[in-house]
């Protein structure tokens, strides 16, 4: 197996506030292979875009990486300064946001903005660079590049303007992007051109992508593997096939279960009873114990770590000697 | 473009239209121009040829049309107080007060726009908070008290500059500098200084303001995640997109400071139009104010049509919307 792109292991995320420390991330470790799509999703709040934050180290202060590790290509970083960390961003770590509409800056061509990114982590003299930036421009689709590449953001439309930012995020090849709910602001019909793209991106140049989306149809179009998230903890991690059909924790069984499928008539999809806890009111034990259909006395007292069970792994006291 | 500079110009035309009107009737209105001219002693014969003279018997369309013929041509008539042409006196004063007006804007940008950008960018941090503390006194102070206190503390106690007039001068024919020798310099620096000082206060909390919202924004924190370096996300992303408000306001602030550049001027004896202005309002010397009227708007609707322009420089989505 190659070597991994990225590993996070036991990944904590404090915000101190008035009223005492928020943790926002707690125990969160996932890896990425290289060509490997990995989709995490949760709610809103879940930590979900905090970890792709965290690992990119930009975190809004006050939040702080408090503990754990996060490894690039071999190399630990969430421990580097300002300036080493620039240096990977964008080279070694692209990067996708949601809204293409707010993501480039309005002033800047898109040419220049390429250029930009081009010339600050590779080696090249302006004209190589802008013929690379119409490059780019045509690897993800967008036509007439040579005329383009002078336009000015406002002058794309918002999938246009996405297949940009990936470019953006392509420039300078890294091995590994982290693409935070790229199609959420898209229309329907362009998010799943964007999603193949991605794609095939990944597949011809064997970058690795953490695709952050609370939607579970894009993971299932995707992913390889697929990191579920809950109050700031990862509950299950695994192969998509896996745990799409057969997911092992209660709470992964209530989020498939809240999807409508095509073709099947259901009177009433099934939800998850009551909401999230606030990360500041996270119960003790297991964060789900209050929702949780299987609940035991074992889920009120100890915190379940993340262990294989079966195909994929699971922080649930279910697969690790019952809730008893 | 040219559509959109040909609109510009022909509002810009129409304000000052409207604005001669209104100079053109304190001319008229305000109190009898004969009565105003002549002494005790004048007889009415007199009295009715300059009447005659100075075309006042004349209907008052035809008056004002030849009060903006005149105005175009620069004439704006003769000062009742020293019966020197008024443009000349103007023409005389006006170099003066630009100079320093222009040297104030470039000081208060040039210290505020980097304190602005410091101050939001290490928010919390002491030193901004100090900047921003000794900034109030700034704002508070009023320009003539700063004046004052310059003046004691480094021309009367240190000695080192002088406390007013605007030293040497070099006439270039169409305008007299003070910038080519050395004492109209230093004659510059305290009351270029005490101009500044309000609006150093007044662009750094514009830019800061700005800055904070800006940093806030998608792309920069895009800019951030390509691996822009700091400086060159704070400088070269997000100073520039905060650059509209700062540019307007500096606008207007030149119109301003040379319209209200009198009270600086007063407490340096600086030989300018705000000095000019007092002298004519004492008098009540009205072609001089209705030509330092007409001439101060003049000034802030040429900026203002600058602006205009220079928004579109900036933002490319105006030029779009121009086209």
């Amino acid at each position: 197996m190659p070597d991994p792109v990225l590993e996070v292991r036991d990944l904590r995320v404090d915000f101190p506030g008035r009223h005492g420390t928020v943790t926002a991330l707690d125990g969160v470790s996932l890896t990425l292979r290289p060509g490997e799509v990995l989709g995490v999703v949760g709610e809103s709040g879940a930590g979900k875009s905090m970890t792709g934050l965290a690992i990119q180290g930009l975190l809004e202060p006050p939040g702080h990486i408090a503990g754990g590790e996060i490894h690039v290509n071999g190399r630990r970083i969430d421990n580097l300064p300002l300036r080493q960390m620039e240096k990977i961003r964008g080279r070694e770590i692209g990067a996708i946001f949601q809204d293409p509409l707010t993501s480039l800056n309005p002033l800047f061509t898109v040419g220049a903005q390429l250029v930009e990114t081009i010339r600050i982590h590779l080696d090249m003299t302006k004209a190589e660079a802008r013929a690379r930036a119409i490059d780019l421009l045509r690897q993800v689709g967008i036509p007439a590049p040579e005329d383009r590449v002078d336009h000015y953001p406002h002058q794309f439309s918002g999938g246009m303007r996405q297949r940009v930012v990936i470019a953006l995020a392509l420039s300078a090849e890294p091995r590994l992007i982290i693409a935070d709910e790229p199609t959420t602001a898209l229309d329907v019909s362009i998010q799943a051109q964007i999603i193949a793209l991605l794609r095939r991106l990944c597949d011809d140049t064997g970058t690795a992508v953490m695709l952050v989306t609370h939607d579970m149809g894009v993971i299932a179009e995707a992913a390889d593997r697929v990191a579920v998230m809950y109050a700031g903890r990862m509950v299950e991690i695994g192969e998509v096939r896996g745990v799409l059909r057969a997911p092992r924790h209660p709470y992964t069984q209530g989020l498939m279960g809240s999807i409508p499928a095509l073709g099947h008539r259901v009177e009433r999809l099934s939800q998850i009873d009551g909401a999230m806890p606030r990360l500041d009111a996270i119960p003790p034990g297991c964060a789900f114990n209050p929702r949780c259909p299987a609940v035991g006395p074992r889920c009120h007292i100890a915190r379940p770590e993340l262990a294989p069970a079966g195909a994929s792994a699971t922080a649930c006291w279910i697969d690790q000697g019952g809730v008893a | 473009m040219l559509a959109f500079l040909i609109k510009r110009l022909s509002n810009a035309a129409m304000v000052m239209l409207a604005v001669s009107l209104m100079a053109f009737m304190i001319f008229r209105f305000v109190g009898d121009p004969v009565e105003l001219m002549v002494n005790e002693q004048t007889t009415s014969e007199q009295r009715d040829e300059l009447r005659e003279r100075m075309g006042l018997n004349q209907p008052v369309l035809v008056q004002f049309a030849r009060f903006v013929g005149n105005a175009v041509q620069g004439d704006f008539g003769i000062s009742y107080r020293n019966q020197q042409s008024v443009m000349a006196l103007i023409a005389e004063r006006f170099p003066a007060t630009m100079e320093l007006v222009l040297l104030a804007t470039l000081i208060s940008l040039m210290v505020g726009v980097p304190l602005g950008v410091m101050t939001a960018i290490h928010r919390g941090k002491w030193y901004s908070e100090a900047v921003q503390f000794v900034s109030i006194i700034g704002v508070s102070l009023p320009s003539f008290v700063i004046g004052i206190l310059l003046i004691l503390a480094f021309a009367v106690t240190l000695g080192w500059l002088p406390a007013f007039g605007r030293g040497e001068v070099v006439d270039l024919g169409w305008w007299s500098t003070g910038l080519l020798t050395h004492s109209g310099r230093v004659a510059l620096i305290l009351p270029a200084i005490a101009l500044s000082f309000y609006q150093i206060t007044l662009v750094m909390r514009l830019v800061r303001a700005e800055m904070l919202e800006t940093l806030r924004s998608d792309f920069v924190k895009f800019a951030r995640a390509r691996g822009v370096p700091a400086w060159r996300v704070h400088f070269r992303h997000a100073l520039r997109n905060c650059l509209m408000p700062v540019v307007t306001m500096t606008a207007m602030n030149i119109g301003s400071l040379i319209a209200f550049a009198l009270v600086t001027e007063t407490v340096f004896q600086w030989p300018g139009m705000g000095l000019l202005f007092i002298q004519a309002v004492t008098f009540v010397d009205i072609p001089v104010m209705a030509a330092y009227l007409v001439i101060v708007s003049f000034i802030f609707v040429a900026l203002n049509t600058i602006v205009d322009i220079t928004y579109a420089v900036i933002d490319p989505r105006l030029r779009d919307a121009n086209r």
